[in-house]
């Protein structure tokens, strides 16, 4: 199942052609919420960059944020590991609880939240340092490994996880900057899964890779979600479609009153019926390829 | 050409044409010859500086390298122990202040800048501050170091000491230390911050496994350059007292108790030293070129590893 | 499975995601000092201006300011004419940018416009060479061979020191410095303007001279301004080769010698074992440098808007 990269704006009837046979089906049961999100607002100085945006992420599932550029679905995934932190104009209002703590409570540590919530990058960003050092690099600074042996341990835990230790076994002390873009992505996705996180953030993963690593990395995707809960941006509506179990549908609508456009949710459901049977016009035009 | 043939007989005309009226551009063939005049007369420039000096030191440096080096301050130019090793003393040990004071001094400040500094009215302050320090005359920091270092705090330099010159030179490069660090710190990639963030590293985690050792070759350019113009500069010397004339004892390169004697000598001192004495004892000038040889091996080595490190990172990170 | 999957499991709170206060204390004070180290300069910059103004207020005070325009510059009989050390330093500033405006200029635009990379890549480093050179060097080549192969032989001057023969010299100093802030301007032109006029069909002269040089004018202006301002702080290429040792009597003759604000500061400081002479001779030193502070920073502050007006530009 190599994914085709077409463009929605070449295939209208996009939902129809998306093969989900042989996948895992969106679990009858729901789990547990992980991040509770009620009207959410973020600000940059003055421009209001989200505006409003209410919906629950759950347990063990991949749930996509889709939209046209603008539309805000990265600002709100930096939210959930307060990357936007780093951003010194940049203003958080609303409720945004993960499991049941809130986020933005002035007692909680930034740095403790990005323990528990990796992150993984729209463009890989190995750091410049040898293979093992990037997978070591969290557990490292966070103190995980008691002796040398366990941090060996789980640089070989998280590149298998990855899919990437048999192609890098037996070049451990190469540096990262030598792997392909694919490889250095599963390496991202291994750094950050070295530190056990429980939610995975991944901020449009495949957008800067060739289909082929787009396909493992999806693959992966699909292998890992038991363990953990991942929340994926992406403008690739296929993508979307063949690997989450929900998606959030934003855009980016004009403020009358402002003259400036904010990202707005405007849909959330099962990904199944995002794609076949939306309840809103927007997320259908967007989705059959009329507008975005 | 071959392209215009294919194009057709008429077009291919007007090209040439076109062609040969660019090669007869007379206006602009002279417009870049007298720009590359104006390159090469300074390059020429150099050139003769260079083999000035080179000519007027040859016979004392071929002769006697090392009575050089080892001798002293002499009255008498013929004298065979005129030497430098006073001056290299007091040149080494202004090293030694620049590098302790201005380098760690200099990167911190740079660090808070790029990294913790809120973007306010004051950090911008401080950045403007720091831009004007770098443009104040070297003359001025030594008004600095006399009024403070040797009126003011004689008691703890000892006066017109080393440590007071070392001192005011390392506050002089100060500036140069902060702004070359951080651009080297600014340069550090957005992305590699992001990934040590996103695995839950602190600030200073962060910036001591990322940002110090992406930025390091380029911080460690500024300190070169910063401190090939400290060991350089002689006008703030002057004005804290290098002496004149005699200089009473001869220190070793680690004698601890001459850094706050009321004496000292530094390398661009004698040099001035030596051509104002050229004036009653021709063969100063000879001492002089001579001082200036060693003098410039030092800096223009400095400068060279720092230009060319800088070009090889940049080439290599784009 | 490590610790934060264990506290997932045992009631996860707030007190989850607070911070280690081992580790933020570490944090805190690190922060504060890297940011003391920041004030340093802030701290350098009071020290200066303190230092320059309390003793030139005492000589402003007590002086009899008709010692102040006199005949000359002799600290230590009591006459302080400053306007012998202005005109001096105007001198040499003057002929200093005469020989460093062309030859830096001409320089920046062939290495910006013309050079190929390959040229640029060997002639910018030996530039920046020229940049590092200690200004002692420049004074001993002005001195030894700029006074007698240029000032004696082309303009029949002295072939010891004099104002022309320190401001030629001061002038080669700043070539480089001319240079590299002009390029750095010029390199900030976008391509697309280039293009635009080349698509046109301009010739490359017409698209240098008539539309990247306009539109670098405020990186060239910084240029200029801190090439002045480094020129009239200059000192030891002046000291050396100013032909003019303690005193100078008025001149406004670039053949002679005389002294400037700095190399009349730095032999006043000099000669002696300290400053001694009249009551103020001490202050009077301090007097200058904080006349000359005062321009430098006055042209740096003019300069450095020059520079951001570039880099709001583009």
């Amino acid at each position: 199942m190599a994914p085709e990269m077409v463009e929605p704006e070449a295939s209208p009837h996009l939902h129809l052609d998306i093969d989900r046979t042989g996948q895992a089906a969106v679990p009858d049961d729901t789990g547990d919420p992980v991040f509770e999100v009620e009207d959410l607002n973020v600000y940059y100085g003055d421009f209001r960059a989200v505006q409003g945006a209410t919906f629950t992420v759950y347990e063990h599932e991949i749930t996509a944020m889709i939209g046209p550029s603008g539309c805000g679905k990265t600002t709100v995934l930096r939210c959930f590991n307060r990357m936007n932190d780093l951003i010194p104009t940049a203003r958080v209002e609303g409720r945004l609880n993960f499991r049941n703590v809130p986020l933005y409570d002035p007692r909680v540590d930034p740095v403790e939240v990005r323990r528990r919530i990796g992150m993984v990058f729209q463009k890989p960003n190995p750091f410049p340092k040898s293979i093992y050092d990037n997978v070591a690099f969290g557990p490292r600074v966070t103190g995980m490994a008691k002796k040398k042996g366990d941090l060996d341990d789980i640089v070989e835990r998280s590149l298998h996880r990855a899919a990437l230790w048999d192609e890098v076994h037996d070049r451990m002390k190469d540096s990262a900057l030598g792997l392909s873009g694919g490889q250095q992505q599963r390496l991202c996705i291994a750094r950050a899964i070295a530190v056990d996180p429980d939610v995975l953030l991944m901020d449009e993963p495949c957008s800067a890779l060739d289909p082929i690593a787009t396909t493992r990395i999806e693959d992966l995707m699909q292998e890992i979600k038991d363990d953990y809960t991942i929340v994926i941006v992406t403008h690739n509506m296929q993508q979307a479609a063949r690997i989450s179990d929900r998606t959030a549908f934003f855009t980016a609508q004009l403020d009358s009153t402002t003259d400036q456009r904010s990202g707005l949710l405007v849909e959330y459901d099962r990904t199944e019926t995002i794609f076949s049977n939306p309840s809103d016009e927007r997320t259908e035009n967007y989705v059959t390829g009329r507008f975005g | 050409m071959a392209k215009a043939r294919l194009i057709g007989d008429r077009t291919s005309k007007v090209m040439v044409q076109a062609m040969e009226r660019r090669a007869a551009d007379v206006r602009g063939r002279v417009f870049q010859f007298s720009l590359l005049t104006t390159l090469l007369i300074s390059l020429f420039i150099i050139g003769v500086l260079i083999a000035d000096v080179m000519i007027d030191a040859w016979g004392l440096l071929t002769g006697r390298p090392g009575g050089f080096l080892s001798g002293t301050m002499r009255s008498l130019s013929d004298d065979p122990k005129l030497g430098v090793q006073q001056a290299l003393v007091g040149t080494f040990w202004i090293a030694v202040f620049v590098a302790v004071l201005a380098f760690p001094i200099g990167i911190g400040a740079a660090i808070w800048l790029e990294e913790y500094a809120p973007r306010n009215r004051f950090t911008r302050f401080i950045e403007l501050n720091i831009r004007n320090l770098a443009g104040v005359p070297s003359i001025v920091y030594g008004l600095l170091g006399l009024f403070l270092f040797v009126q003011s705090l004689g008691d703890l330099t000892g006066g017109k000491s080393i440590a007071a010159a070392g001192i005011t030179l390392a506050i002089l490069v100060l500036p140069i230390v902060i702004i070359t660090a951080q651009e080297a710190i600014r340069a550090v990639p957005q992305g590699l911050k992001e990934g040590a963030y996103g695995v839950g590293a602190t600030k200073w985690t962060m910036i001591r496994s990322q940002v110090l050792p992406y930025a390091a070759p380029g911080i460690f350019t500024g300190t070169l350059l910063s401190m090939s113009r400290g060991i350089g500069e002689a006008a703030p010397l002057l004005l804290v007292g290098a002496v004149s004339g005699r200089l009473g004892g001869n220190p070793g390169f680690f004698d601890l108790s001459a850094i706050n004697a009321e004496s000292f000598m530094a390398m661009p001192v004698i040099i001035v030293e030596w051509v104002q004495n050229s004036g009653r004892d021709p063969g100063f000038a000879e001492a002089a070129a001579a001082a200036i040889v060693v003098l410039l091996v030092f800096v223009i080595l400095m400068n060279a590893a720092a230009i060319l490190l800088r070009n090889h990172f940049e080439k290599k990170r784009g | 499975m490590s610790d934060s999957r264990v506290d997932l499991a045992e009631g996860f709170s707030v007190e989850s995601l607070t911070a280690n206060p081992r580790q933020a204390r570490k944090e805190r004070l690190i922060r504060d000092s890297l940011g003391a180290t920041a004030l340093v300069s802030v701290l350098i910059s009071g020290l200066i201006i303190w230092s320059l103004f309390s003793e030139a207020w005492t000589f402003m005070v007590e002086v009899d300011w008709g010692a102040v325009w006199d005949i000359g510059w002799f600290p230590r009989r009591g006459i302080y004419d400053i306007k012998t050390l202005i005109v001096a330093s105007l001198i040499v500033t003057g002929i200093a940018m005469i020989v460093a405006g062309p030859l830096g200029l001409g320089a920046a635009i062939y290495l910006s416009e013309y050079a190929r990379p390959g040229v640029r890549r060997t002639l910018k480093p030996i530039l920046e060479i020229l940049a590092g050179i200690p200004s002692v060097v420049l004074g001993f080549f002005a001195l030894e061979w700029i006074a007698p192969n240029v000032v004696k032989t082309l303009f029949g001057g002295p072939a010891a020191g004099s104002l022309l023969a320190a401001g030629i010299g001061v002038g080669v100093l700043v070539i480089p410095l001319v240079a590299s802030i002009s390029e750095d301007a010029m390199k900030a032109v976008p391509m697309s303007l280039r293009e635009a006029s080349s698509g046109l069909g301009a010739r490359k002269i017409t698209t240098t001279v008539r539309v990247v040089l306009p539109a670098a004018v405020s990186g060239l202006m910084a240029a200029f301004i801190v090439a002045v301002s480094r020129a009239l702080g200059e000192t030891m290429v002046v000291f050396m080769a100013g032909g003019a040792a303690q005193t100078a009597v008025y001149t406004h003759d670039p053949l002679d010698g005389s002294l400037t604000m700095t190399a009349g500061m730095t032999s006043l400081a000099r000669g002696t074992d300290s400053v001694v002479g009249e009551g103020l001779t001490f202050q009077s030193l301090f007097f200058v440098g904080l006349v000359l502070f005062i321009v430098t920073f006055a042209l740096n502050l003019v300069a450095d808007r020059f520079v951001h007006r570039v880099r709001e530009q583009y």
